[in-house]
């Protein structure tokens, strides 16, 4: 029988282990001068050294280095003086030289955290996330199995090999064991997992994207009985693409251990991939026999031996951390609690920054972006970074309705132009002869005709009901296409009738 | 001219005396002679040699600045890539393996001029040390063709003592340029490691290996070693320093006040009569010439051979992972059906040799874990003793000395069902490749039991490779003299099939 989440965490205490690769967004690889562009066709991106041609040697890239170092410093780690990589060697037909080069028992950067807030019914809660390490290694190739109905390698009638990600650069970013998250553990992971990509967005050393593979999560769950202080055995899920899926796959992989547990058998220690569709994870190899990948240090390359003087330069140019960089928008924008959820989940703080820093009002700038253009972007089913209209475009809008010269409603129109491809806004506004009516004459025409033709409601206003006059301005509007501005015909029709303006 | 110097065959083409074609083909011709004996070659690169050698000859005619070995000819060790030429590092894995790109040093000679007649013969992957480890059968010792010419560069010192080539291009992972040169009669130099890039050169000991001249006397070998050495940023172990200058010090030879250091361990027991008379004898030359002689101390020398057998084949069954029939060379076993795993295993048991493997399975064995710290953890440790060994020896002396190789040239066949046996001819050499530093070894006569060349090796510190070279020169002078001519004329000769 499935037991629900809250007989989980009732009895049980998870511990977490969470392994983060991301990929650097160098523009050469990790070990030659190959491009790392993503998308390429197949084998393109491939020369001697990342094919492991006999002869080639190992180069280290330079910024791959300085990322690393910015990444450790980010997440408050020491910067080893000293470091080397190592081969972690296996055979797979993937992997050119048939083994990795990787940092092993010497890694750039050691001994961090990361602390993560979470809302709860309770309130915010804080977790610090201790970071055991962050190191450097490369990417393999790529095997597509083709001929089989899984499209793994089992009943697969021939392979193709793709070496374009041979060599890309990695960096690893591994977790002491978080203890303590109790029924938080799922929420707790996702909220590391989403502060790495901004604090790694923030130092603009990777392209961040889960879906394409630059940040990939492997979360090891154990659990153990409320109160021991015996680790429980732990299964580690590959292939969680999401941050979504960190959550779901935890909180599964509670449920799985818990029932076993339930039913007095063991927890496998193994490798389990995560299933987006069901939510579950499936087995993958068995980590019971350990492979022995006879890690040694690798000789063609030279340790790793930063300057401290260029440590502390780095130091310098780190960003805000994502978290104080929030508090200090949130306090800048006075935007209510509630607001700022939101724009952290529909994920568009950054660029409500970007506007407000191209000199729009903040309040009027996140009204566009979680407003108007969230729901374009929710009705065209894409990201709002990934629609044609930008911080620039928007910053240009709220501009021209501050200066009258648009009105909202004529903005929503522009707004539609520029996502619609219509060039920039002060271009869509000349190609539709968008503009505001700002010839009192014009307006007083309008006016008078509406008055007119309304005489009743005219007259109730001009005995004092100042409310009906909204259906008289309204009409107005109508009158003037909506280029009109609505306060100036507000005014204008008040002093027409004889009320005051206030 | 072939029985000339190379720098006196680069003197002959800069005064139009000869042309590099006509040079050329005077090599190919020996060649054609006398490899059907000596089998140095594994590829004779005919028409891009003579290619090569018209260009340089255009642009001599042209009147364009060329360095000093333009237009001479030379061998090159099949552990070097070379762009659209055959490279096997001498086995059948690679048979057939064209490179698309050169390796560094390739490059070097091709800027330099230096015309590359083909690619030598070699221990598979340069494992060995008589050349009989080569997949493409063995290289015999023009001194005495029943004997092996040493190795695993066996090819490239039989190409030149068998005057097939002037100079040539070998390896030295633990003496695999110094003790064929000693057992072939000639001059061999394995520069300080990161002095000669190794990019381009197929790995068997990343740690170890170092690219190197060959030639006939230390001038033309230090003409070599000038050509081929310097910084490369495709070699990340490559030393940023300014190249030591060997050939001027070839041109000087001056031992007066120099303090020459004999190691106690690499001398007595386990070495040929002939061979410690030859060597014995160098030591009085040097003396006459005014060096001072003293004897030093390297204990953990006794430890060197072990260390090095653990850590070579550690990194060779690393370098050698990638031979795995997915993206070139040897693939065998695919069947329909068959796994890239079952393919793997099956090339990987066809195209590699018996020595090739029981190293691969011996470097797998020291580097699993609960082994790496008993085995390869302690030939690091090793390693450092043997470094320290050097540093303290070369406080009390400028260079150190011994014999290269404890025995001459042995038959064929003779050491290769005994590996421990073969392995000991890299005894005296060894310790060089563990500290990275420089050696060089150069004839110092025939051992008078067999005939046979004696090698004399000279150790310097890291990059002081002008140290070996200067001392060479003086020793190789005053022996010249002594015999009245090079011992390489003494060389019985070839061709007598013909």
């Amino acid at each position: 029988m499935a037991l629900s989440y809250d007989d989980v965490i009732a009895k049980y205490e998870p511990v977490l282990g969470l392994e983060v690769h991301v990929e650097l967004n160098t523009e050469s690889k990790m070990f030659c001068s190959c491009s790392t562009t993503f998308g390429g066709e197949p084998n393109t991106q491939t020369c001697p050294v990342c094919l492991a041609l006999p002869g080639a040697l190992p180069v280290v890239n330079a910024k791959a280095i300085e990322s690393s170092i910015l990444i450790g410093l980010a997440l408050n780690c020491q910067i080893a003086p000293y470091s080397r990589f190592s081969r972690k060697n296996y055979f797979y037909p993937d992997m050119p030289k048939n083994f990795q080069i990787s940092q092993y028992d010497e890694p750039i950067c050691f001994d961090g955290f990361v602390d993560v807030e979470i809302q709860t019914d309770e309130g915010p809660k804080q977790f610090r996330i201790e970071i055991e390490r962050v190191h450097m290694e490369e990417d393999t190739g790529k095997s597509l199995h083709v001929g089989g109905a899984t499209g793994r390698i089992h009943g697969a009638e021939y392979s193709l090999l793709a070496y374009n990600r041979a060599g890309i650069p990695l960096v690893e970013i591994v977790t002491k064991i978080v203890p303590g998250t109790g029924k938080y553990a799922p929420e707790v992971a996702k909220a590391y997992v989403a502060e790495l990509r901004d604090i790694l967005r923030g130092l603009k050393v990777s392209d961040v994207k889960m879906e394409q593979g630059s940040l990939r999560c492997d979360a090891n769950v154990s659990l153990r009985l409320i109160g021991s202080d015996v680790l429980g055995t732990r299964s580690e899920t590959k292939n969680v693409n999401s941050l979504r899926s960190v959550e779901r796959a935890i909180r599964g992989e509670m449920i799985r251990h818990a029932e076993l547990l339930n039913e007095g058998k063991k927890v496998k220690q193994e490798t389990r991939h995560f299933q987006e569709d069901t939510g579950l994870t499936r087995s993958g190899r068995s980590k019971e026999q350990a492979e022995d990948y006879r890690y040694f240090p690798e000789p063609d390359l030279v340790p790793v031996a930063p300057a401290a003087t260029w440590i502390e330069e780095l130091r310098a140019q780190l960003p805000e951390r994502p978290s104080l960089h929030r508090k200090r928008l949130k306090e800048q924008w006075a935007v209510p609690d509630k607001e700022m959820a939101a724009m952290i989940n529909a994920d568009v703080l950054d660029i409500v920054e970007e506007t407000v820093l191209l000199g729009a009002d903040p309040t009027k700038a996140r009204t566009w972006w979680l407003g108007e253009i969230s729901r374009v972007a929710n009705e065209k089913d894409i990201a709002i970074a990934d629609l044609s209209i930008t911080p620039k475009d928007v910053a240009e809008i709220v501009a021209l309705v501050a200066a009258s010269e648009l009105t909202d409603k004529l903005a929503r129109q522009v707004v539609e132009g520029v996502i619609a491809g219509e060039g920039t806004p002060a271009e869509v506004v000349a190609k539709r002869g968008i503009k505001v009516v700002n010839d009192d004459g014009a307006l007083m025409a309008a006016i008078e005709k509406v008055c007119a033709e309304q005489a009743e409601t005219a007259e109730k206003v001009r005995n004092g009901h100042v409310p009906a006059a909204g259906a008289l301005i309204g009409a107005v509007m109508k009158e003037t296409k909506g280029q009109a501005d609505a306060a100036r015909v507000r005014e204008l029709l008040l002093g027409h009738l004889g009320q005051a303006t206030n | 001219m072939i029985n000339n110097t190379a720098a006196e065959m680069s003197s002959a083409l800069a005064k139009g005396e000869i042309t590099s074609v006509s040079l050329t083909k005077q090599h190919l011709d020996r060649i054609a002679d006398v490899d059907n004996e000596v089998k140095a070659f594994l590829h004779v690169d005919t028409e891009r040699a003579l290619a090569q050698a018209a260009s340089v000859d255009a642009d001599r005619a042209a009147g364009k600045a060329l360095g000093p070995l333009a237009g001479v000819p030379l061998a090159l060790k099949d552990v070097l890539a070379q762009e659209g030429v055959p490279t096997t590092a001498g086995s059948k894995i690679l048979q057939e393996w064209k490179p698309p790109y050169d390796s560094t040093v390739v490059a070097k000679l091709k800027a330099a001029g230096v015309v590359i007649l083909g690619k030598t013969n070699m221990d598979e992957f340069a494992m060995g040390s008589s050349t009989e480890n080569s997949g493409y059968g063995p290289t015999f010792n023009p001194w005495d063709l029943t004997r092996t010419p040493g190795g695993s560069s066996g090819g490239s010192a039989a190409a030149v003592s068998a005057f097939e080539a002037p100079i040539a291009i070998g390896s030295d992972t633990g003496g695999s340029i110094r003790q064929p040169a000693a057992l072939t009669g000639i001059v061999g130099v394995r520069p300080t490691y990161g002095a000669v890039s190794r990019y381009g050169l197929i790995a068997y000991s990343s740690s170890l290996d170092q690219a190197g001249p060959f030639g006939r006397t230390v001038l033309d070998t230090a003409m070599l070693h000038e050509i081929i050495a310097g910084h490369d940023s495709k070699d990340a172990t490559s030393l940023n320093v300014p190249a030591p200058a060997v050939v001027a010090a070839a041109k000087s030879g001056d031992v007066k006040g120099l303090k020459i250091g004999v190691i106690k361990q690499l001398q007595g027991k386990g070495y040929q009569t002939g061979v410690l008379a030859r060597f014995n004898e160098s030591l009085e030359t040097l003396s006459s010439l005014g060096a001072q002689i003293v004897e030093v101390d390297c204990p953990s020398f006794e430890y060197a051979l072990a260390a090095y057998y653990l850590i070579a084949p550690s990194e060779c069954s690393s370098n050698l992972a990638r031979f795995d029939a997915m993206r070139y060379g040897l693939r065998t076993g695919e069947a329909n059906g068959a796994s890239a795993e079952s393919v793997m295993n099956s090339t990987r048991e066809a195209g590699f040799g018996r020595e090739v493997k029981r190293r691969i399975i011996l470097g797998t064995y020291a580097l699993s874990s609960g082994y790496y710290d008993a085995y390869y953890g302690s030939a690091q440790k090793i390693r450092t003793l043997i470094i320290e060994d050097y540093k303290k020896a070369f406080t009390q002396a400028d260079v150190l000395v011994s014999p290269t190789s404890p025995i001459t040239a042995f038959k064929i066949g003779e050491k290769s069902e005994d590996p421990i046996a073969m392995y000991l001819a890299d005894v005296a050499t060894i310790p060089v490749n563990l500290a990275g530093i420089c050696g060089m070894s150069l004839p110092a006569g025939l051992a008078d039991e067999d005939n046979l060349p004696v090698g004399f090796q000279i150790m310097a510190p890291a990059m002081q490779d002008q140290r070996l070279y200067n001392v060479g020169a003086a020793l190789e002078a005053a022996l010249v003299s002594k015999w009245g001519g090079h011992l390489i004329s003494k060389a019985p000769a070839l061709g007598g099939a013909k």
